[in-house]
């Protein structure tokens, strides 16, 4: 596998029918990172990644894949190079956990090349990271939201790319296993060398396992470099329209956004 | 937006319109005097009472039957295809009169209408048993397939009988199109009862059904008892086609449309899908109903053949311009 | 965290694997032993070796004509169309449940079928036709209205859902012209209309099953071809775009398989009900989630097909029924009995 495929967007707009939610956004994905876009609800966040995942057609602009426009590449090509987990995937009736994250290896097989046991490593590698491995024989059907949830992530995982794009994988998970899925895809980028980009609704989660964060607002980029740079209680307030303190974080030394609401307030601090 | 005065308007248009039209035209001041000053040797005055009002009325009552038990069906399954067709509850009201024509040689219209409402409510029954056999209990998926399957099997037998007796077909297949011709006032009076009774039950399965369209999971978690509500929905909707079925003949486009229509304008709560769809349906039936009176004199076109063109043009572009939600 | 050995997937897989092969066996089984039945069974009594060496005759030459002749010109036949037809049927109905993913949106449900018998019911009521001219009329039907609901469900691409709510929107147009042309004939072109609608094997040709076996050879490569995408498209749109498969050219391709397959098996025996609508959800129940069920739909739809004209020729001792009153009954209570079975033990397994 050759590693730090280059994906960037050049004047990108987005939208759906004659609704415009991503307007002019330049982007240049780092190779062999983790970045995480951040922002509030309806700022465009998933409309991007899904842009940047040929998911949706620009209205004006590209996404470039190595130098390529993404859109005119084969569809087939792009997905052995780059994974996509969308939002709401449907499993259909009765599958099976193993059988689920097998389709993963789609891009991998050919007319006349079967199942092998690289796609059974593949797929048992994928389950192990993601802790779903003593489900493998069972129904998805019967699963929790969360091991759901993990079970699709185990299928972007068994299609090994070396970019991976993932629509808030961690919704619908308990701390620990949110916790887990971020120190996996930080694997993948220190171990692996794989280039990975997550939308993330917890700015605090954000900040502590991003290389390199993203904040979106209406459609535009606001900030994006590392956290320990770019976070500040100004941009906050901007993404977010909140107040807020920004503390260390005591574990990671990232930013630790303490935000402020109107009641439980303590010391009232000037701001 | 129409909104529920705009649309009570225009079925009153409607049914103003369906009592002045057909082979011979009468004015509105006939109609009025009708009403008003009748006179029984007006043959105008005769015509309205004995044949006009009572079409005109079996036509709103089966309307707004047909739409409030597509509305309920498709809420409580969850499946934009369900319908009384679907879930077994027409054929099963063709097959009892189809073994009454068969058998037991009857031919009067309002024996028709008991034997297809008890064919109607077993159907449903028999399908809701299958379903709501094992673990899960009555899930949409079994529910329409058990009722797929239910409307195979009575199919297969009134098939079976038709190919075999040629005067039964030549009986039902008039009674199959689904007509509103020649409904006396006393059909009105018969299914009235069950339509008011089903619409009433109905109503109270909406703010039920309103928690059900947003998955099982959160029903549950709003305090509701799935299996309850699915049961009484089924009731409703059984009482309502079965009614339908019984006054007009399986007339099986109203109900499956109908809510989409009126889902597309209100959005997605069931406080508001039913009204709209209790009006709407009508709206439809009484229409094509008058269009058929005139389409091609001297003879008429049943009920269920206008509906359908007159429908799934309009429903088809429906489809086509917004975005339909899905259930 | 547990780690997985590749040892234990593999294994999880091969069970998979052996259960779809038992489920296929087993088809396989009940086919055969249908075969058999449906070779030796008849008013005319021929011992099994006699059939056998009927079987064998245009290579060995004939022994007795009049058995070569039930043996060669009317069973081998009237078996042929019901395996052909059958698996058409159940192929069909599969690729489009899938493809839609709704259960209920087979082609005699989403008006496929209904276009079929529109067309067919217009050429036998107002154009006085019977026979081959029928069938041709039924195939151009189906082909239409497929091709219009495509076209009406186009807009920036197809949704499931928009074809699924446009097919039954047709479906119910078209229910009401066979009606209105049903209310407008007489008797007896109503009686004959209605036996097409019903379909039957009663007629079955050597030459049909030819004709459609090499429809089928014709359009089992593009299935082959495509067959795949269904493993992306099930599981939706985007799913299936960022898994690399082109999805609307997939789709059309798959559609335009299950359409030619419904077709085909319509214009060679008629819309015989409910074979294409049951097949698909029986063959996913009996595999339990360990694949697709393709193949396995069409053993379903063949068996089905046979085992209902097996009934309906020889249940009742007085009347030939026609094939498909039976099938409709036949396939139904198989789908029943396993509603009932995977919910006492859960699931089928």
């Amino acid at each position: 596998m050759t590693r730090n495929h280059q994906l960037m967007a050049a004047g990108l707009h987005l939208g759906y029918a004659e609704r415009e939610i991503v307007t002019d956004l330049n982007l240049t994905v780092p190779a062999g990172k983790l970045t995480v876009i951040v922002g509030a609800n309806a700022c465009g966040k998933s409309t991007l990644l899904r842009g940047l995942a040929r998911l949706l057609q620009p209205s004006r602009g590209a996404v470039y894949l190595d130098g390529k426009p993404i859109h005119q590449m084969p569809t087939r090509e792009v997905a052995t190079l780059l994974g996509v987990l969308p939002q709401s995937p449907i499993a259909p009736e009765a599958i099976t956990v193993a059988d689920l994250v097998g389709r993963g290896r789609y891009p991998h097989q050919g007319w006349f090349r079967r199942w092998t046991s690289e796609d059974d490593a593949a797929v048992a590698q994928a389950l192990s990271a993601t802790d779903m491995a003593a489900f493998a024989d069972r129904p998805v059907d019967e699963l929790s939201g969360g091991q759901r949830q993990r079970v699709w992530i185990a299928m972007a995982l068994a299609q090994q790319t070396d970019l991976l794009l993932l629509d808030e994988p961690t919704t619908f998970l308990d701390i620990n296993h949110q916790v887990e899925v971020l120190d996996l895809l930080t694997d993948l980028v220190k171990t692996g060398g794989r280039t990975v980009v997550v939308v993330l609704h917890d700015l605090n989660l954000a900040c502590r396992y991003a290389d390199h964060i993203v904040a979106m607002k209406s459609g535009t980029i606001i900030a994006e470099g590392q956290p320990n740079e770019i976070i500040t209680e100004a941009v906050v307030h901007d993404v977010f329209h909140l107040t807020a303190h920004i503390l260390r974080d005591p574990v990671s030394n990232t930013p630790l956004i303490i935000p402020v609401g109107r009641h439980h307030v303590a010391k009232v601090t000037a701001r | 937006m129409l909104g529920l005065p705009g649309l009570a308007m225009a079925l009153l248009a409607v049914a103003i319109l369906s009592l002045t039209t057909g082979a011979r035209a009468i004015p509105y001041d006939m109609v009025w005097s009708a009403f008003f000053s009748f006179d029984p040797a007006a043959t105008e005055h005769r015509i309205i009472w004995d044949l006009r009002l009572p079409r005109t009325l079996v036509g709103l009552l089966v309307g707004a039957a047909l739409g409030l038990a597509g509305a309920v069906l498709q809420g409580a399954t969850r499946n934009p295809l369900a319908d009384p067709s679907i879930l077994g509850i027409n054929s099963g009201a063709a097959l009892f009169v189809v073994v009454g024509v068969a058998v037991f040689g009857i031919t009067q219209l309002t024996t028709y209408v008991w034997l297809a409402f008890i064919g109607a409510g077993a159907a449903m029954l028999v399908v809701y048993s299958i379903a709501a056999l094992g673990r899960e209990g009555a899930t949409p998926i079994k529910l329409a397939l058990a009722g797929a399957a239910m409307t195979a099997v009575m199919q297969a037998i009134i098939n079976a009988i038709l190919l075999t007796s040629p005067r039964t077909l030549d009986e039902v297949r008039f009674w199959q199109v689904g007509s509103l011709a020649g409904r006396s006032m006393d059909i009105a009076l018969q299914v009235s009862p069950f339509i008011l009774a089903g619409a009433a039950l109905a109503f109270l399965t909406a703010r039920l059904l309103d928690g059900l369209s947003m998955g099982e999971d959160v029903a549950r978690s709003l305090g509701q008892r799935i299996g309850l509500t699915r049961g009484l929905a089924g009731l409703a909707a059984v009482i309502l086609a079965g009614a339908a079925v019984s006054a007009a003949g399986p007339i099986a486009f109203v109900g499956l449309t109908v809510p989409h229509v009126a889902r597309a304008i209100t959005g997605p709560s069931y406080r508001w899908i039913l009204p709209y769809s209790m009006l709407m349906a009508p709206i439809l039936l009484l229409g094509a109903d008058v269009v058929g009176r005139v389409i091609s004199p001297p003879g008429e076109v049943q009920v269920g053949i206008v509906t359908a063109f007159l429908g799934a043009p309009f429903f088809i572009a429906l489809v086509r311009r917004r975005k339909l939600a899905a259930l | 965290m547990t780690i997985l050995s590749l040892e234990t997937i593999a294994i999880v897989r091969r069970q998979r694997l052996s259960h779809a092969r038992r489920v296929t066996f087993g088809l396989l089984s009940a086919l055969l032993l249908a075969c058999t039945a449906a070779m030796l069974l008849g008013d005319f009594p021929v011992p099994a070796l006699d059939v056998v060496q009927s079987l064998f005759s245009p290579l060995t030459g004939s022994a007795n004509r009049s058995v070569d002749f039930i043996v060669l010109q009317v069973r081998l036949p009237r078996l042929c169309l019901a395996l052909l037809s059958g698996a058409a049927f159940g192929l069909s109905g599969i690729i489009f449940q899938t493809l839609l993913r709704n259960p209920l949106a087979s082609p005699d449900i989403i008006g496929i079928a209904h276009g079929a018998s529109a067309a067919a019911v217009f050429c036998i009521i107002i154009l006085g036709w019977s026979g081959l001219s029928v069938s041709l009329g039924a195939f151009a039907g189906a082909m239409l209205t497929a091709l219009a609901i495509y076209l009406l469900a186009w807009r920036n691409g197809v949704t499931a859902y928009r074809v699924v709510l446009i097919g039954i929107a047709t479906a119910a147009m078209l229910s009401a012209v066979i009606s209105y042309l049903f209310t407008r004939a007489r008797l007896f072109e109503v009686q004959q209309a209605m036996a097409w609608l019903v379909g039957s094997l009663n007629a079955a040709r050597p030459e049909d099953s030819i004709v459609l076996a090499t429809m089928l050879v014709l359009v089992l490569p593009l299935l082959l071809a495509l067959v795949r995408g269904l493993d992306g498209l099930e599981l939706g749109d985007d799913t299936a775009y960022a898994l690399g498969t082109r999805v609307e050219i997939t789709r059309l391709g798959l559609m335009l398989v299950g359409v030619a397959l419904a077709a085909f098996a319509t214009a060679a025996v008629g819309p015989v009900g409910f074979v294409a609508f049951v097949s698909g959800p029986i063959a996913r129940r009996l595999m339990g989630g360990a694949g697709r069920g393709v193949p396995q739909a069409a053993l379903v739809g063949a068996l089905v097909m046979l085992a209902s004209d097996l009934a309906a020729q020889h249940a009742l001792a007085s009347v030939q029924l026609p094939t498909g009153v039976v099938t409709g009954g036949f396939g139904a209570a198989f789908l029943i009995w396993l509603l009932i079975a995977s919910g006492r033990s859960g699931r089928v397994n």
